[in-house]
């Protein structure tokens, strides 16, 4: 069992995806998560559908979505390709693509954190000076702290994972978008390829177990701290 | 102090109508609960908004409807104590109480930690975790927070009602000490007429979401007493045990009185119900309470089916109550001697 450079090449391009489409949700994944649990704004239900929406739709139905909307000819590819950007069939693709079905798990995670803030700590810090931002950033962020650990790490295992929307935008060539799920199924879909595909199973599942395991920690080290 | 607020608020079938005008540094607001009382706190911190009204505060307008005002809470610079202690779970003892103190403009900050703390005995526990004190230890922790603040009103919701009775009565010296020594005028609200005779001197009082007026503390007891299930509570002052020996003895009204308490009670408040007090017109000769006052009428009023009567003991007062009969069957006027007999173990110790 040994590794390709493509292979390689592979694993190290998913982790990138996985690592940037989780970071760049966060802060977006914190704000509407704030908003759902506190806010009071009409139009609320219709940003929760919005939000959640990807949890339902098949991937490849938003890979396609995301292929006309950042295509040439798309609403924000024909501005992109304006100033010389081309997004459809690069990594940054598949970024995205990870990033918008895998944030609804983000939001909710996070959601379930900021829900279970009792609602007086709010009060108490409003009544002691802070306004909403101040906070927001002092009581509201550290005590939904495990909530976004949690929903990251089940953001970045699903990103790890992405694969039908992923294969609409981004496409698959190798070396440059091809992650390590489009590489597996090229793989069994080749023949001959058993052994390969097998191989990167492998190390598919010793990254989620990594994820899972590395989780479980930093829960833990947050718990203790309690 | 000076509090102006005409208030309506309706929420899920209840409606608060309040027209408040109050003053003076140590307020009460007395109701049951489901009367108001929390709303009207939630109004004047700024944490929720009137439907329609005006609130001033020392002359400084709070909120308008009219006028399209409403001061967010952290402009209003009003604290909250609330019933349960809500600190903040992730930082400090020292964290907590400074939390407020930062965004305090520098200017306002007449309190700071090292005197509060001294007062409030937190010495030891700054750099704790909060999650480990025990509740009277929190609660303090919940009352410095919002002194350090350094708040022009501090609004204290029935901060007491979620502690046992003990602890409930080693915190009230705390809440008056800290309110005294700093000079800042408070709110305490509650539904225990007790606490009320303890923390306030005048009372605005909330039933089905409006609001009476003021009245003495006072005047409210008394005149709840008819209605009330403990009668009228006396509180008496006494100073450190004379002897002891089953019975504490204690200097009180130019004589003694005997107290059955335990051993290690010293000085304090102790609570005596207008109910446990028995007159007599004359010298009973053998009697098994071990209290027998000679006092004065100084005073009557009605309550209810009852007739409170203040009793003048050497300069002391005490208020007792008879049913109507009684009183007229025994002659009760101004200036009437009477005696007034009280079993030892009537007494219960607060604080």
């Amino acid at each position: 069992m040994t590794l390709t450079p493509v292979d390689m090449d592979a694993i190290r391009l998913s982790a990138k995806v996985a690592v940037t489409a989780t970071l760049a949700s966060l802060p977006f994944g914190f704000l509407a998560a704030y908003f759902l649990t506190f806010g009071r704004f009409r139009g609320k239900s219709v940003l929760d559908a919005m939000v959640n929406l990807p949890l339902t739709l098949p991937p490849v139905v938003i890979g396609y979505l995301l292929l006309l909307l950042l295509g040439k000819k798309g609403w924000i590819g024909s501005l992109l390709d304006q100033v010389g950007v081309r997004i459809v069939f690069t990594w940054q693709a598949g970024a995205i693509a990870s990033a918008v079905v895998g944030f609804p798990l983000l939001v909710r995670s996070v959601r379930i954190g900021m829900e279970s803030i009792d609602e007086k700590l709010i009060q108490a810090s409003r009544t002691l000076g802070a306004n909403w931002h101040d906070t927001l950033l002092t009581v509201i962020l550290p005590l939904s702290v495990r909530g976004i650990v949690a929903g990251s790490a089940l953001m970045f295992a699903r990103s790890l994972g992405e694969f039908g929307a992923t294969i609409m935008v981004a496409g698959n060539i190798p070396g440059v978008t091809q992650t390590m799920p489009l590489a597996i199924y090229e793989y069994a879909s080749s023949p001959g390829g058993e052994r390969a595909a097998l191989t990167l199973c492998l190390v598919a599942i010793l990254l989620s177990c990594a994820v899972l395991v590395f989780h479980e920690y930093l829960g833990g080290k947050l718990a203790r701290r309690d | 102090m000076e509090l102006r607020a005409t208030v309506m608020k309706s929420f899920g079938g209840f409606s608060l109508n309040a027209d408040i005008t109050a003053s003076g540094t140590r307020l009460g607001i007395f109701g049951a609960s489901g009367s108001g009382k929390s709303t009207m706190v939630n109004l004047l911190a700024g944490t929720e908004s009137p439907d329609c009204g005006s609130i001033h505060l020392d002359g400084e307008c709070l909120y308008s409807s009219r006028m399209k005002i409403n001061v967010p809470p952290q402009g209003r610079r009003i604290a909250i104590v609330f019933q349960r202690p809500h600190l903040f779970p992730h930082l400090s003892v020292r964290g907590n109480l400074l939390y407020g103190f930062k965004r305090c403009a520098p200017g306002n900050r007449k309190i700071d930690l090292g005197s509060l703390a001294g007062i409030l005995k937190l010495e030891g526990l700054l750099e704790r975790g909060v999650n480990n004190l025990s509740g009277g230890e929190k609660q303090r922790v919940a009352i410095g927070r919002a002194m350090l603040s350094n708040p022009r009103l501090l609004l204290m919701d029935e901060p007491l009602s979620a502690l046992d009775d003990e602890l409930k009565f080693q915190i009230i010296p705390y809440l008056r000490t800290v309110c005294e020594e700093f000079g800042i005028p408070f709110v305490f609200i509650s539904h225990s007429m007790i606490e009320m005779q303890l923390m306030a001197d005048s009372v605005l009082s909330f039933e089905n979401g409006s609001c009476t007026a003021m009245t003495s503390v006072e005047d409210l007891a008394r005149r709840s007493m008819g209605k009330s299930q403990v009668g009228y509570i006396n509180l008496l002052r006494v100073g450190k045990p004379l002897r002891s020996n089953g019975l504490n003895v204690y200097a009180w009204g130019g004589g003694e009185l005997f107290i059955s308490a335990q051993r290690d009670v010293a000085e304090g408040i102790f609570e005596l119900s207008s109910r446990n007090i028995i007159l007599f017109k004359k010298h009973p000769e053998a009697i098994s309470a071990r209290n027998l006052l000679r006092c004065r009428v100084s005073g009557t009023f009605a309550a209810g089916n009852k007739v409170g009567i203040e009793l003048d003991c050497g300069g002391e007062r005490l208020i007792a109550e008879v049913v109507r009969e009684a009183a007229s069957e025994l002659e009760i006027r101004e200036g009437a001697e009477l005696f007034a007999a009280i079993k030892a173990t009537a007494f219960r110790h607060l604080a």
